[in-house]
């Protein structure tokens, strides 16, 4: 049984394809990140989630090592992210796939150009097979029809949809969502939800999903880590989650407007103040 | 806007460009004197050359033959000695030229204009120039002149 | 007083950051490995927009300007009765002076400011850090193509300046105010040398090239990336870029004017 336990252990470790640990992160003088821990599982759908303002698009920017921390390990596959050289970041950067808040599309190019940049940048297939390629990821995401229109010409939710498919391309081993819920209609929500489900499944891909959707979260995690101050201050499955009684987790997750996040921004004795 | 419009323009854009450049080398600068292909160095020492600059043209019978490629002081004399660059064309310049530092019309800029002798002998690489005549110097002029209308 | 010495303080070593930023981010523009099959379509794209499009605004300022020193220059050599010299003024003023630092105006009012437009909207909409994040060096494929772009069509733009100018000037002086055009282009031809003159305009062109794209393309890609900070850096390219051109002006004719 102890051996048992041990190559269980051994494959927990490696199961994870992101992992964080002591990650400190100033901006000016203000603490985001405070001796963070965290962790992502392969082939898992974790959300990362928090009130506004804990700098959640921070940290996927800390694990795209477009910022560097101030301390701390951020590793991929066991690569301390931070410490790599241009040419390697590059080469861990083709293997994981982002979604931006505001979709990213370059509004110069078609739907379809788009899509086909990473395959014409990294990759020297002909031109058909690119096209084969870039059809297939439209159609795993419902836009092949909309190709040769202009991002201009999408909806909020459309766009997003063609991110997805450019950041699947190449067919990556991650994928980080920024809030890609905010600010789309139920209909829309529902359509992404499903599409971040079904390609984690038949991709077998890990994604990290930063959102402050928490329903719609919560309905497709398979692990959540709440973010306050800088600090985890929950994690665990969503069922964990739901039925975890600290009261800033509660009053997030049931969205209750006074509790360890308070109404009141901090000022005088009201009755002070009005005499 | 297609490929190949844009390349079209863009090497349209281009010709643009060096046609304007060698409309302003030949029309506006008038290039069409290359010294210092063929050339060979004539010397001539001057009391005063006036504001006589390098690359000032030297001139015979008014056309360009040559530039002013040094000016120096002699040490001995305390004259002028301008080296100057003829074209290797004009090899019969006899050897009792006279060198004449003149004036661009009245206000213009000096250069030196070569009166040719009689002689036989004609001039080389390296030879001198004897027979030289200094800028005309306006001051000097004009005293000249005051001190003539005095004598009256 | 200890705040306003405080805050000069703080003002010059912002400003010295921001050099030595731009700075370093000019050598990572120009010394990046050049893979040319590549970077070339998107060059010619670049040298397009940034060069075939400034034309028009430089045709007509150039025709423009040629005719008034034209008519301005008669005006007061005809008292002189030195009207045969208005090849010479119009020549030389075109070629030393105008030519360079119109066209660099109107090249940083004009190419300057969209170039960092275009390349604060792409931050803003964080199209460039997507880019990042493919694998993609923006530096590369953004910033590059129109710094060269930028960078070879100034002296082109210039030299057609110079060469629409003059003959715009030309037309006023000899088919309007009389002029004979003999006289005319001889006393041009003698009084413009090719090295000194023609030579050293388009030596001004492309240092005021490299400042105004410099200008352009950091203010664009170092830009607060929110709508009042593209507004902001758009400004500043144009402001900076214009008074670095007059000053730079001003030292490059001291030192070609005082023989170097």
């Amino acid at each position: 049984m102890l051996a048992n336990n041990l190559s269980e252990e051994f494959l927990t470790v490696t199961e994870s394809l992101v992992r964080i640990r002591n990650l400190t992160f100033y901006r000016g003088n203000r603490p985001i990140y405070d001796n963070l821990d965290l962790e992502v599982q392969r082939g898992k759908i974790t959300a990362v989630m928090g009130p506004s303002g804990t700098g959640k698009t921070t940290l996927l920017r800390l694990i795209g090592g477009q910022l560097r921390p101030h301390q701390g390990q951020i590793e991929i596959n066991g690569r301390n992210v931070p410490t790599l050289k241009q040419a390697e970041l590059y080469e861990i950067r083709r293997n994981i796939g982002m979604l931006f808040q505001n979709s990213g599309l370059f509004t110069n190019l078609t739907v379809f150009e788009n899509v086909a940049f990473p395959l014409r940048e990294h990759t020297r297939l002909p031109e058909a097979m690119i096209r084969d390629l870039v059809l297939m990821k439209l159609q795993a995401v419902g836009l092949r029809g909309a190709r040769e229109l202009m991002p201009s010409e999408l909806s909020g939710g459309m766009a997003r949809r063609v991110a997805l498919a450019r950041a699947i391309a190449l067919d990556p081993q991650l994928i980080m969502y920024d809030e890609p819920l905010t600010g789309q209609d139920p209909i829309a929500k529902g359509v992404i939800l499903q599409l971040i489900k079904r390609l984690n499944d038949a991709l077998g891909l890990t994604s990290i999903l930063v959102s402050h959707d928490v329903a719609e979260a919560l309905s497709i995690a398979d692990y959540v880590y709440i973010v306050s101050d800088g600090k985890v201050i929950g994690e665990g499955t969503p069922d964990e989650i739901r039925h975890n009684t600290t009261s800033a987790i509660q009053q997030f997750i049931q969205g209750l407007p006074d509790g360890t996040v308070p109404f009141h921004y901090p000022a005088k004795n009201y009755a002070e103040d009005l005499l | 806007m297609n490929n190949k419009t844009v390349e079209l323009l863009v090497g349209v854009f281009i010709i643009a460009g060096i046609a304007a450049l060698l409309i302003l080398a030949l029309k506006v600068s008038g290039l069409n004197y290359y010294p210092g292909q063929n050339t060979y160095q004539l010397t001539a020492s001057f009391d005063n050359i006036g504001g006589l600059k390098v690359r000032a043209p030297v001139r015979l019978a008014g056309v360009q033959i040559g530039e002013v490629k040094a000016i120096a002081i002699e040490p001995k004399t305390f004259k002028a000695v301008v080296t100057l660059a003829i074209d290797s064309k004009q090899d019969q310049l006899p050897t009792d030229t006279a060198a004449n530092i003149q004036t661009e019309g009245l206000l213009g800029s000096n250069f030196i204009a070569l009166s040719p002798g009689y002689a036989e002998d004609f001039l080389k690489h390296d030879d001198r120039i004897e027979v030289t005549h200094s800028a005309l110097i306006l001051e000097n002029l004009i005293g000249q002149f005051l001190y003539n209308v005095n004598k009256k | 007083m200890i705040n306003q010495l405080q805050s000069l303080g703080r003002i010059s070593i912002d400003t010295c950051t921001s050099i030595g930023r731009s700075g370093l981010f000019l050598t990572q523009v120009l010394f990046r490995k050049p893979r040319i099959r590549r970077s070339f379509p998107l060059l010619i794209r670049e040298l397009y927009s940034v060069g075939i499009l400034s034309l028009p605004i430089i045709l007509v300022a150039a025709l423009f300007i040629g005719m008034v020193v034209a008519l301005q220059g008669h005006n007061t050599l005809a008292k002189f009765g030195a009207d045969a010299q208005m090849g010479q003024l119009l020549a030389l003023s075109v070629v030393r002076e105008l030519g360079p630092v119109v066209t660099a105006l109107l090249f940083a009012g004009r190419a300057g400011s969209a170039l960092t437009a275009e390349i604060g909207l792409m931050k803003t909409t964080e199209q460039l850090a997507s880019m990042e994040m493919m694998a993609v060096d923006p530096l590369w494929r953004i910033v590059a193509p129109r710094f060269w772009a930028g960078f070879i069509s100034m002296p082109i733009l210039a030299l057609i300046f110079n060469a629409v100018a003059i003959y715009g000037g030309s037309w006023v002086a000899i088919d309007w105010l009389g002029v004979t055009s003999g006289t005319f282009w001889s006393n041009m031809q003698a009084a413009v040398g090719f090295r000194v003159d023609i030579v050293s305009g388009i030596i001004k062109s492309l240092v005021f090239g490299l400042v105004i794209i410099w200008t352009a393309v950091y203010q664009g890609y170092d830009c607060v990336p929110t709508a009042e900070g593209m507004s902001r850096a758009t400004t500043r390219t144009v402001v900076y870029a214009s008074l670095m051109v007059l000053g730079l002006d001003f030292i490059l004719t001291a030192m070609m004017l005082g023989d170097w």
